[in-house]
C-alpha cells in the first residue's frame, strides 16, 4: 500500500548564529499523497522546505528526490528535478504582469529562447481559471489584493507541473470558496502522483485534504501520523507538547493604578479592530497570538506609526491620541521593536550613541551636546545590563544578538517610560542573555512600570505574564489570567479552535 | 493595444512634439535637412549608450562609468587606426576593449556583489585618470585618409551610424520583450530574491549586462570617433548622465524593473533636441542645462506620484489579509 518516496530527507540540521533551526530532521514525502507540516510559530517548517527547494542549504543532511541524493541544491536546481514551491511571504515581480509572473515560475527554457506571450496569457488564463482567480493575466502584478496575489501564486506552483509540490500557508488569505477550489485542485494533483506539502495554520483543513501529517517543535520532528487517526486537540498538544524547564525570574507585584487603556481602540488600514485592555502600573501583559495575528500593528497603532482611525486610548486617565512616535515617547510609551538588526539598534553607530539616541534632548545644554553625561549613561546601563564590551564607544555590531538586544533595551529605559511595550524581546537571542532580560522586566514591573509583552515564545508568555491577551485577525479573542492560562488553551485560542477543543 | 502600458512613453511623446510644433511655428529652419542631420549625428552615440543603461537600470543598477569607458575606447579607436589596423578590424576590437572594462565592472558588482554607484563611480575616475596619465591630454593626430567615415564619404558614412544605432535599438527592444534572457533583466530588477527562487541565476545577468553595456559604449565611440579626423583625449564627459537622463525621461523605474527602450528614444530625442530647439526659438542657451533637469524632476515626479496612487489600494487589502 505504500507508494514510492517521491522524496526524502534525512537527518537535516540548520543553525543561524548558533540558534537551531532544525536539529536532525527527517521527513518523507510519497508519491500521490498530501503529506501536512504543523508546528508553532518558529518551529522550522519554512526553512525545512527552504533546504528542500535549495533556497537555504543545510549544514547538515542529505536531500533525495526520486531515490537520487540531490547534490548542490538551488532553486534552479530543484526546479529542473520537478519542484515547485508557493512560499509565505510572497515571491512576486510587482513590477511584472500575472502571466510573466506565471511564466517565470513554470517555463524552464534557456536564456536565448524566444518567449510566446500568447501562449504565455493563454496558460496563465487557464490556469487561473483552474484555481477559480477571476482577474486579468495583463494586470501588475504589484496591484493584486493579497487573496489575488495567493491564487496566482498557487496557479503558478501548480502550472510547473511540478512532482513536488509545496505550499506553505496557501489558504492564508482565501474566501472559502477559493478554499474549496484549492482543495478540489489538490486532489486532481494527487490522483496523478504529485506529492504535495501542506504547511497550515488552520488545522481544521488537515482532515479534509491531508494523508499524513509531521509536526514540528523547537526545530525537530516530533513524530509522523496518519491523518486517520488524528484530531485538531491531537495535534495541538503533540504541537506544544513542552515541559516548562525554564525558571522565570518572576516577581509578585501588587499592581497599581491603570496606567494604559485602550477603548475600541482599531486601525482599520492595518486591520487592527475593536481593542480593550488595560495595563496597571506593575503588570506584565503578555500579548501572544499567530504571526499575522494584528499583535505588531496593534503596538506600532499605540506608538503611532500607524495612526488609530476609531476608539480611544488614555493614559494616566487622561485621554491621548497618540499621531507619531515622538509623541509617544514624551508621553512616556517606548516600544522596542521586534526586527532587532533593522528597527532596534543602529549597527554602525556605538554602544553610547544607541543607548542615547532617544533621549538625545536631555542631553544637550544650550544646544552643547554634553558627552560626558553620554557616557555615563551608557556606562550605567552596560554595567546594569551586564552588557559585554570592553567599552562603551565600540560598535554596536561587534558585539553578540543578546547584547545587541540589551543595548535596544537600554536605550528605551533611558527615555524613563512609564508604558513599555516589547515585541519579541528574546527573539535569537542566547539563554543567558534571555535570562538577564526577563530579570530587568521583573525588576522594571516592581519599580512600577507598566509592560505589554508581545512573544511567540509560549515558555516567555506563560512564564513572565501576569496576564495573557490573546489576539486572533485582528483582536484580543480572550484574556487569560496567570493561573487560568496554559499553551494548550493559548494555542486553542490563538488558532480559533477554543470550541472543539 | 493597450494604451495605459504606454501612459508614460505616451506623454513623453506630446510634451516632445509640443516642443517641436512649438519650435517649428517660431523658426521653421529648425526642420532644414542639415539641422536634422547634425542632430542626429550628435545624438547616435548617446542612444547607444543609454540603450545599454536601459538595460542596467531596468535591472536596479547604474553606471556611471560610461563616460570614461567611452573615452578610453574613442582613444583606443585612434591608435588602433592610426598603427595601421584596417577599420574593419578595428571596430570589433574597440567593442571587445569596451566589454572588458564593463566585465571588470560585472565582476565587483555580481560577483563580490558590491553596490554598482560605488564600484562605477570608482571606475569612472579609473578610466579617465588613467587614460589622463598615458595620453597627457595629446589628442591623436595625422590618421590615415581613410579613417573618417570608414573612408565611405559623409552622406554614406552618417546613413551607417544611423542606421546601426536603429538596428541597435530595434533589436534590443525586441531582445527584452520576447527573449527570456531580456524576461530576465525585469525579474531580476523587480524582485532579485524572486528571481533567484524562480531559478533565475541574477549573478549570471547582471555580469552579463555590465559586460554588453561596455561593449556598446565601445560601438558608440568608434563610430562617434570616425566623424572627425582627429581624436580627442576627453571625449564622453558628462556621457553618463545624458544617458542616466534619458533613460529615466523614458519611464524607466530608478529602482528597476519597470521601463523600455521605446521610452529611452524619446528620452533621447527629447533631451538631446531641446538645446538645439531653445536656441532657434531664441532662448539664451545657458537656459538649457536648467531645463533639462527640470524636464527630468517632472518626470520623476509624476512617478512618485504614480507610485504612491499605486499603493494606496494594497494598504486597503492589508486588512483583509488579517482578518482572514
Amino acid at each position: 500500500m505504500t507508494s514510492p518516496a517521491l522524496l526524502s530527507a534525512s537527518n537535516i540540521s540548520k543553525s543561524y548564529a548558533g540558534v537551531h533551526a532544525l536539529r536532525d530532521v527527517s521527513f518523507e514525502l510519497r508519491a500521490g499523497e498530501v503529506h501536512a507540516l504543523v508546528g508553532e510559530n518558529g518551529a522550522g517548517k519554512t526553512t525545512l522546505i527552504k533546504t528542500i527547494t535549495g533556497a537555504v542549504v543545510p549544514d547538515a543532511g542529505e536531500i533525495r528526490i526520486n531515490d537520487q541524493v540531490v547534490k548542490d541544491n538551488s532553486p534552479g536546481r530543484s526546479k529542473l528535478l520537478g519542484v515547485a514551491a508557493i512560499y509565505q511571504e510572497p515571491t512576486l515581480f510587482p513590477e511584472l504582469t500575472v502571466a510573466e509572473n506565471m511564466a517565470l515560475e513554470s517555463e524552464q527554457r534557456s536564456l536565448w529562447r524566444s518567449v510566446d506571450w500568447n501562449e504565455r496569457r493563454r496558460r496563465a488564463a487557464a490556469l487561473l481559471e483552474q484555481v477559480g482567480g477571476r482577474f486579468d493575466v495583463e494586470r501588475d502584478a504589484g496591484s493584486l489584493t493579497m487573496p489575488e496575489q495567493q491564487l496566482m501564486e498557487i496557479a503558478r506552483a501548480v502550472g510547473a507541473d511540478a512532482r513536488i509540490l509545496i505550499m506553505d500557508e496557501p489558504t492564508a488569505s482565501l474566501s472559502d470558496e477559493e478554499t474549496q477550489n484549492l482543495y478540489r485542485v489538490i486532489k486532481d494533483l494527487r490522483e496523478r502522483g504529485t506529492g504535495v506539502i501542506y504547511i497550515s495554520h488552520r488545522l481544521e483543513e488537515l482532515p479534509v485534504i491531508a494523508d499524513r501529517v509531521t509536526v514540528l517543535r523547537d526545530g525537530a520532528v516530533v513524530g509522523t501520523y496518519s491523518m486517520d487517526e488524528m484530531d485538531p486537540g491531537q495535534l495541538i498538544r503533540l504541537m506544544v507538547g513542552r515541559e516548562l524547564s525554564a525558571v522565570f525570574p518572576k516577581r509578585e507585584v501588587a499592581a497599581g493604578e491603570i496606567v494604559l487603556e485602550l477603548q475600541n481602540f482599531s486601525n482599520r488600514a492595518n486591520g487592527v479592530t475593536g481593542i480593550n485592555l488595560a495595563i496597571r502600573a506593575g503588570e506584565i501583559v503578555g500579548l501572544a497570538g499567530l504571526v499575522g495575528a494584528g499583535r505588531t500593528e496593534l503596538a506600532r497603532t499605540i506608538l503611532g506609526l500607524d495612526e488609530a482611525d476609531a476608539g480611544e486610548m488614555w493614559l494616566r486617565g487622561k485621554r491621548v491620541h497618540v499621531q507619531s512616535p515622538g509623541q509617544a515617547i514624551e508621553l512616556g510609551i517606548s516600544y522596542l521593536p521586534e526586527d532587532r538588526r533593522h528597527h532596534g539598534v543602529i549597527l554602525d553607530m556605538s554602544i553610547s550613541a544607541n543607548i542615547t539616541l532617544a533621549s538625545l534632548r536631555n542631553l544637550s545644554r544650550l544646544g552643547r551636546f554634553d558627552f560626558s553625561r553620554e557616557r555615563e549613561i551608557a556606562s550605567e546601563y552596560v554595567r546594569r545590563f551586564s552588557i559585554k564590551t570592553p567599552a562603551v564607544f565600540n560598535r554596536v555590531s561587534t558585539l553578540s544578538g543578546g547584547n545587541q538586544q540589551k543595548v535596544a533595551l537600554s536605550r528605551w529605559l533611558a527615555v524613563k517610560p512609564s508604558v513599555l511595550i516589547l515585541d519579541e524581546p528574546t527573539q535569537g537571542v542566547d539563554v543567558g542573555a534571555k535570562a538577564e532580560i526577563h530579570a530587568a522586566m521583573s525588576e522594571l514591573a516592581a519599580q512600577g512600570m507598566a509592560i505589554l509583552m508581545i512573544s511567540s515564545d509560549m515558555p516567555e508568555v506563560l512564564g513572565m505574564s501576569d496576564r495573557i491577551a490573546v489576539m486572533r485577525g485582528g483582536t484580543i479573542v480572550r484574556e487569560l489570567n496567570r493561573a487560568e492560562a496554559n499553551q494548550q488553551k493559548i494555542l486553542e485560542l490563538a488558532l480559533g479552535h477554543d470550541a472543539q477543543g | 493595444m493597450n494604451f495605459s502600458r504606454y501612459k508614460r512613453e505616451i506623454s513623453v511623446l506630446i510634451a516632445y512634439i509640443v516642443l517641436l510644433a512649438t519650435v517649428g511655428v517660431i523658426a521653421p529652419s529648425f526642420f532644414s535637412a542639415g539641422n536634422l542631420r547634425d542632430l542626429a549625428m550628435n545624438n547616435a552615440a548617446v542612444l547607444i549608450v543609454a540603450v545599454g543603461m536601459t538595460l542596467v537600470i531596468l535591472a536596479g543598477e547604474i553606471d556611471i562609468s560610461v563616460g570614461s569607458q567611452f573615452a578610453v575606447c574613442t582613444l583606443a579607436t585612434g591608435w588602433l587606426a592610426k598603427a595601421g589596423i584596417p577599420i574593419l578590424v578595428v571596430l570589433p576590437l574597440v567593442i571587445v576593449a569596451g566589454a572588458l572594462m564593463g566585465a571588470v565592472a560585472g565582476v565587483f558588482i555580481a560577483r563580490l556583489r558590491l553596490p554598482s554607484i560605488v564600484v562605477t563611480l570608482a571606475l569612472m575616475v579609473a578610466w579617465r585618470d588613467g587614460l589622463r596619465w598615458i595620453t597627457e591630454g595629446e589628442w591623436v593626430q595625422n590618421l590615415p585618409a581613410n579613417f573618417q567615415w570608414f573612408g565611405l564619404g559623409q552622406t554614406v558614412g552618417q546613413l551607417l551610424i544611423v542606421l546601426v544605432a536603429i538596428v541597435l535599438l530595434i533589436a534590443f527592444a525586441w531582445m527584452l520583450r520576447h527573449l527570456n534572457a531580456g524576461r530576465a533583466v525585469y525579474a531580476v530588477g523587480s524582485n532579485a530574491e524572486a528571481a533567484r527562487l524562480s531559478g533565475v541565476e541574477p549573478q549570471r545577468i547582471l555580469f552579463g549586462i555590465f559586460a554588453m553595456m561596455g561593449a556598446l559604449v565601445g560601438l558608440a565611440a568608434a563610430l562617434n570617433a570616425v566623424r572627425f579626423s582627429i581624436v580627442p583625449s576627453n571625449a564622453g564627459f558628462g556621457l553618463e548622465l545624458k544617458a542616466i537622463a534619458a533613460v529615466v525621461v523614458g519611464g524607466t523605474a530608478i529602482t528597476g524593473g519597470r521601463g523600455r527602450i521605446l521610452g529611452t528614444l524619446i528620452g533621447v530625442a527629447l533631451l538631446g533636441t531641446i538645446g538645439t530647439a531653445l536656441t532657434f526659438a531664441g532662448v539664451n542657451p545657458f537656459w538649457e542645462k536648467a531645463i533639462q533637469g527640470m524636464i527630468i524632476l517632472v518626470a520623476v515626479g509624476s512617478d512618485a506620484v504614480l507610485v504612491h496612487l499605486a499603493t494606496v489600494p494594497n494598504l486597503r487589502f492589508r486588512k483583509l489579509q488579517i482578518e482572514n
